[in-house]
């Protein structure tokens, strides 16, 4: 088929631009300035454990602000355009297989442990690889392992809603008390420091990435709500 | 042998990246191409991370095995790991995004068929 030779032309040409890339390619041996910078000043600038985190958080907040207007903005289309798809609550259901002993009985012991996990993965984030992002994925998953037992649960988007403004207000309320306290826009110094390693390090970066935690669990519980909840076809 | 590592994630990705793509261009079903797309999605993620590995280096936390004074050469590039923690959660929400797109069409004319979507062809 003429269709599909000239995808495979372009696929072609694509993978001999990538060939190329993979022939001149040479590994660093040591960083580049940029992350030389990181990694030299983390330590007494932001004071996380994690350099990762430091750049996501502080050195690079302003983005990450973005991508969870991004997200937010996500979860607000998702929710619009299958407004008009929502399961009427008299609408005939037709009658759904019963979810299993094994389901039922595995949710109600790990949707506590889950939402604990995620919970423990965002309050480290500055310590350990995780954070905000993983932990709301985390607390997310304990959302959806309940609509997985019972398909016709259904979450109150009130207080998904509530969570996910409270949690966005905080996030530029603790950004704008940067500028006031300290040297800048989500600057994290408007706590002290402390000690490289401990729990209460690292300024309000632990404080933010709860925040952020929250808020990406309550904005993937709301897409995931949003879809359970639209009719079948 | 030493950065042998480093081009297999390379090599990895990019070929990641062309099976999403060719799964997108040939597929004919909606979903099939979204599941193409993340296919690619992950692929571009894995390319970004061969790139700041750094061969017998670790991980880019600072903690008993990494002091800090040493810090800087013991630890990989943490740039591109930031930059794809940021892409795996954009990613997701381009998922979502396709999906609901996908339920709609669905809704309006009752199949996953891209070529039954005529409207936009000239």
């Amino acid at each position: 088929m003429i269709r599909r030779l000239f995808v495979i032309l372009l696929l072609l040409g694509l993978g001999g631009v990538f060939a190329g890339l993979v022939a001149g390619y040479s590994p660093d041996d040591t960083l580049n300035l940029t992350a030389r910078y990181y990694a030299d000043h983390t330590a007494q600038d932001i004071g996380a454990a994690n350099i990762v985190t430091a750049i996501i958080v502080t050195y690079r907040g302003l983005d990450t602000l973005g991508e969870v207007t991004v997200l937010f903005l996500t979860a607000a289309i998702v929710g619009l355009v299958l407004a008009q798809s929502r399961r009427k609550a008299d609408a005939p259901q037709r009658p759904l297989p019963p979810s299993g002993e094994l389901l039922t009985t595995g949710t109600r012991l790990l949707v506590p442990l889950i939402l604990l996990l995620g919970v423990y993965v965002f309050v480290n984030g500055h310590l350990t690889p995780g954070g905000g992002f993983q932990g709301g994925a985390i607390l997310a998953s304990a959302v959806l392992m309940l609509l997985l037992t019972d398909p016709l649960l259904r979450i109150g988007h009130g207080l998904i809603a509530a969570i996910e403004s409270t949690a966005g207000l905080l996030f530029v309320g603790i950004g704008v008390l940067g500028i006031v306290l300290a040297g800048g826009f989500l600057d994290n110094r408007i706590l002290p420091i402390g000690d490289l390693g401990n729990l209460f390090s690292a300024g309000a970066i632990p404080i933010i990435y709860s925040i952020i935690g929250l808020k990406v669990g309550a904005e993937f519980s709301s897409m995931l709500a949003t879809l359970a909840e639209t009719e079948d076809l | 042998m030493a950065p042998l590592m480093a081009y297999i994630a390379l090599t990895t990705g990019f070929v990641l990246i062309l099976i999403g793509l060719y799964g997108a261009l040939t597929n004919r079903n909606i979903l099939r191409m979204i599941v193409a797309f993340t296919v690619a999605n992950t692929g571009v993620n894995l390319v970004m991370v061969a790139i700041g590995y750094l061969h017998g280096r670790t991980a880019p936390i600072l903690d008993a095995a990494v002091p800090v004074e040493q810090a800087a050469a013991l630890i990989i590039d943490p740039l591109p790991q930031a930059l794809v923690l940021t892409a795996i959660v954009i990613g997701v929400g381009v998922t979502a995004l396709m999906l609901a797109y996908a339920y709609r069409l669905y809704e309006t004319k009752r199949t996953l068929d891209i070529s039954q979507y005529t409207e936009l062809k000239w």
